[in-house]
């Protein structure tokens, strides 16, 4: 199957290019990007003209609830909602349930992935058995079994003896560990940031400092380790500092954030809107700016979506009670978009956030437009406008703090090892 | 925007009363005067004026309560609704999803207003959201959110020693942090436009940013409390000691009980109130609760006034006392 995409703007920032131009692929590869080879009889044609024409997007951190949460989403409806996305490659963490501790899960996660056939999906390993944080998991098995790198999800390690082991043991065998760093006891019973509107609203407040004290305590044993660790999804700009000065001593330390979190603050929880209940929780202007900062900076490496599809009844009750998480994976790109729209990033720098610049914190060949690499491949329209809508989202879940939100930027065309997964209707 | 004025009709009255933020200064003079109307009915030998008639108020209580649910209770019965009183343990009923379905069966039973205590903040909005749209809902409480009755009887207390509200300065003493009460006070202070809302506490039991809310913070008591014209003690519920608020109720007395001696630094016409219940001995001292200025059996009083007019005006009974006869 050879394809031609012409006349759309091609945005490669792994290799610098900025063009309209024709992206040709053959054997789900790209063959060439810019120029049309000679000759290149396409057995399909795509009329890109008005597009953009970037790498399918890598998300490092989305929830597809299988196994273990069937009616909140399957690895089928979230891998299709992601395809839509134009996310190509994504990594899900392993608070499934069973948790994704053993082979046999990170095997049916890619072999049911596979199936379906949507999107690339790489499982994230636990990094202890149960994510209980007692002992360290087989993690070399597990990463010849798939998984791209080792996590204990939403769940600290509080030992910091079993903690050290696991990124000494991580650093030996050369595996990147992806925290999520958050004092459990400053955040225990916690669900909005700890200020004005957790004050007013007599919500339990996370504090800012929950995530700081535990990016400490991570960077400090890091360094001790040599142990490679990605903290994300972050929510302050406290933290971003610190990170930012790690890197600056040269550690190898990586950072992402999601999307929401670039654009939404504690005030849109308003008067206990449910879907504003994320994790880490949404937070201060000031915060939200120092998260942009750390963008333009190239402190945060990566914007992803931190996907987390919920069943109608989980946001059907008073706010603490109700389950956190927005489902994501379409807004992600809309969302990320409207940094170029305001200024923040040039459109390279947004793209490069969601494509290349993940996919060299995992490691893999991914997030590129360059001839031999794979034709994952997502083209939007950057003008058109569209209305988050539970019609016009295709995951299972409609949870987003952005129901009803009129967003610019919509997907058009996915491909996936230059096969067609997804094509916007109408 | 999208939440904002759930309690109002179209036309700005109230349709539901679940927290005293974002309610107009003359929308709450509106419930201390038509609040006025209900003081009389109490000292009646026929206790009766038949507003609610024909109405059904729920009375949903998924914390437990004695005195606000009786006042409430007396309110409806005052007003000659019927009254149906469900108390539900909180362990059982966890999930929303039950607590939807409670909603639904007791709308299927024809009620008419619900009158809500819950264990966890913005309930009572979650609830107001979610019934048929002729339910009224009325917040009795809901995690450390809002306590809007019981703020609205402590200014009825308040107005009817003090009269005006403009020059009084108020203190607000002890666990701020967990207090709903505390919250819908400062909320109605600030809106009827006292002069000077203080908190005084511990930094541990004071939330962050509680400046925000337009009050001055002291943690010392007599400072605290010199030259105000009301104070409001606040409960100290016994579990705080367990999260490392305080190190004991000894200690805690030593530092923020209200005593004679400590009264001394306030105006010599100050008046004492608390929500109730009272701790002797932790936060008051008996001398204090039982003595010469304390308004603390007043409030509860007031407070069947207060509900009656609450309650009336959200089922579209205005101002004017011409049907308040028997």
């Amino acid at each position: 199957m050879k394809i031609r995409i012409h006349g759309g703007r091609l945005i490669d920032p792994a290799s610098g290019l900025d063009e309209i131009g024709t992206l040709c692929v053959a054997d789900g590869r790209i063959v060439a990007a810019g120029e049309s080879p000679e000759p290149f009889t396409a057995d399909r044609e795509i009329d890109a003209s008005g597009l953009v024409v970037c790498p399918g997007l890598v998300d490092l951190q989305a929830r597809l609830r299988e196994p273990g949460q069937e009616h909140k989403g399957t690895i089928e409806s979230e891998t299709a909602a992601a395809a839509a996305g134009g996310i190509t490659t994504l990594c899900c963490p392993p608070d499934t349930d069973p948790v994704t501790d053993t082979p046999a899960v990170a095997n049916l996660i890619q072999e049911l992935a596979r199936r379906a056939g949507n999107t690339r999906v790489l499982p994230i390993g636990a990094m202890t058995p149960g994510l209980r944080g007692e002992q360290i998991c087989e993690m070399f098995i597990l990463s010849q079994s798939g998984c791209v790198a080792f996590s204990n999800a939403e769940r600290a390690i509080v030992n910091t003896e079993v903690l050290r082991r696991a990124m000494e043991y991580a650093a030996t065998h050369d595996l990147t560990l992806f925290l999520r760093p958050q004092d459990p006891w400053l955040s225990a019973n916690g669900c909005a940031h700890e200020g004005a509107v957790s004050t007013r609203l007599g919500l339990r407040g996370i504090p800012g400092f929950a995530e700081t004290m535990e990016v400490a305590r991570l960077l400090t044993l890091a360094e001790q380790t040599g142990a490679r660790i990605h903290l994300g999804p972050l929510s302050t700009a406290r933290a971003i500092q610190m990170i930012g000065r790690a890197q600056y001593d040269g550690l190898p330390v990586s950072a992402s954030v999601s999307a929401h979190h670039l654009h939404l603050t504690e005030l849109d929880i308003n008067d206990f809107d449910s879907r504003a209940y994320l994790r880490p929780p949404l937070r201060t202007q000031r915060d939200r700016e120092g998260l942009h900062r750390g963008l333009v900076r190239g402190v945060i490496g990566a914007i992803c979506s931190d996907h987390q599809p919920h069943d109608i009844d989980a946001k059907l009750a008073p706010f603490a009670e109700s389950e956190p998480g927005a489902t994501a994976v379409e807004t992600l790109l809309p969302l990320s978009l409207r940094l170029a729209d305001h200024g923040v990033l040039s459109l390279s720098e947004v793209i490069a956030a969601l494509t290349w610049r993940p996919a060299r914190i995992l490691g893999i060949p991914a997030g590129t437009l360059s001839p031999g690499a794979a034709a994952d491949i997502c083209i939007f329209n950057p003008e058109r406008y569209w209305t988050v809508a539970p019609e016009t989202l295709v995951s299972q879940g409609h949870n987003t703090p952005l129901m009803g939100w009129e967003l610019k930027g919509r997907v058009t065309h996915t491909l996936l090892e230059g096969r067609l997964v997804y094509q916007l209707k109408g | 925007m999208r939440y904002r004025d759930i309690q109002l009709d179209e036309n700005g009255r109230l349709r539901h009363f679940l927290s005293i933020e974002g309610l107009k200064r003359q929308m709450l003079m509106d419930i201390l005067d038509y609040a006025e109307n209900f003081i009389t009915v109490g000292g009646r030998s026929i206790k009766k004026v038949p507003l609610l008639r024909g109405h059904t108020v729920t009375n949903l209580f998924f914390e437990p309560s004695t005195r606000t649910r009786t006042t409430f209770e007396l309110a409806a019965k005052r007003l000659s609704a019927d009254v149906l009183n469900i108390n539900i343990n909180t362990s059982a009923t966890t999930k929303g999803e039950s607590l939807l379905d409670m909603l639904r069966n007791l709308e299927a039973m024809h009620c008419d207003m619900f009158v809500v205590r819950h264990a966890q903040s913005g309930a009572a909005h979650f609830i107001a959201r979610h019934v048929a749209p002729h339910i009224r809902v009325i917040n009795a409480g809901d995690g450390s959110h809002a306590h809007p009755t019981q703020a609205m009887l402590d200014m009825f207390t308040i107005r009817r020693h003090k009269g005006e509200f403009a020059d009084l300065r108020v203190a607000v003493v002890g666990d701020i942090l967990h207090s709903r009460v505390a919250r819908s006070q400062i909320h109605a202070l600030t809106t009827l436009g006292v002069h000077e809302v203080r908190v005084i506490g511990p930094e541990t039991l004071l939330p962050q940013r509680v400046e925000e809310l337009g009050v001055h913070v002291y943690h010392h008591l007599p400072a605290g409390l010199e030259g105000v014209d009301v104070i409001i003690m606040l409960r100290l519920q016994r579990e705080r000691m367990q999260g490392a608020l305080i190190p004991s109720e000894r200690e805690y007395f030593e530092l923020y009980g209200l005593t004679e001696e400590k009264l001394a630094f306030a105006k010599p016409d100050v008046i004492v109130m608390h929500p109730g219940p009272i701790n002797r001995g932790v936060e008051i001292s008996s001398e204090v609760a039982d003595g010469p200025r304390s308004v603390i059996l007043e409030q509860v009083s007031n407070g069947i006034a207060i509900r009656m007019a609450i309650m009336s005006m959200i089922m579209g009974n205005r101002f004017g006392s011409e049907e308040e006869e028997q």
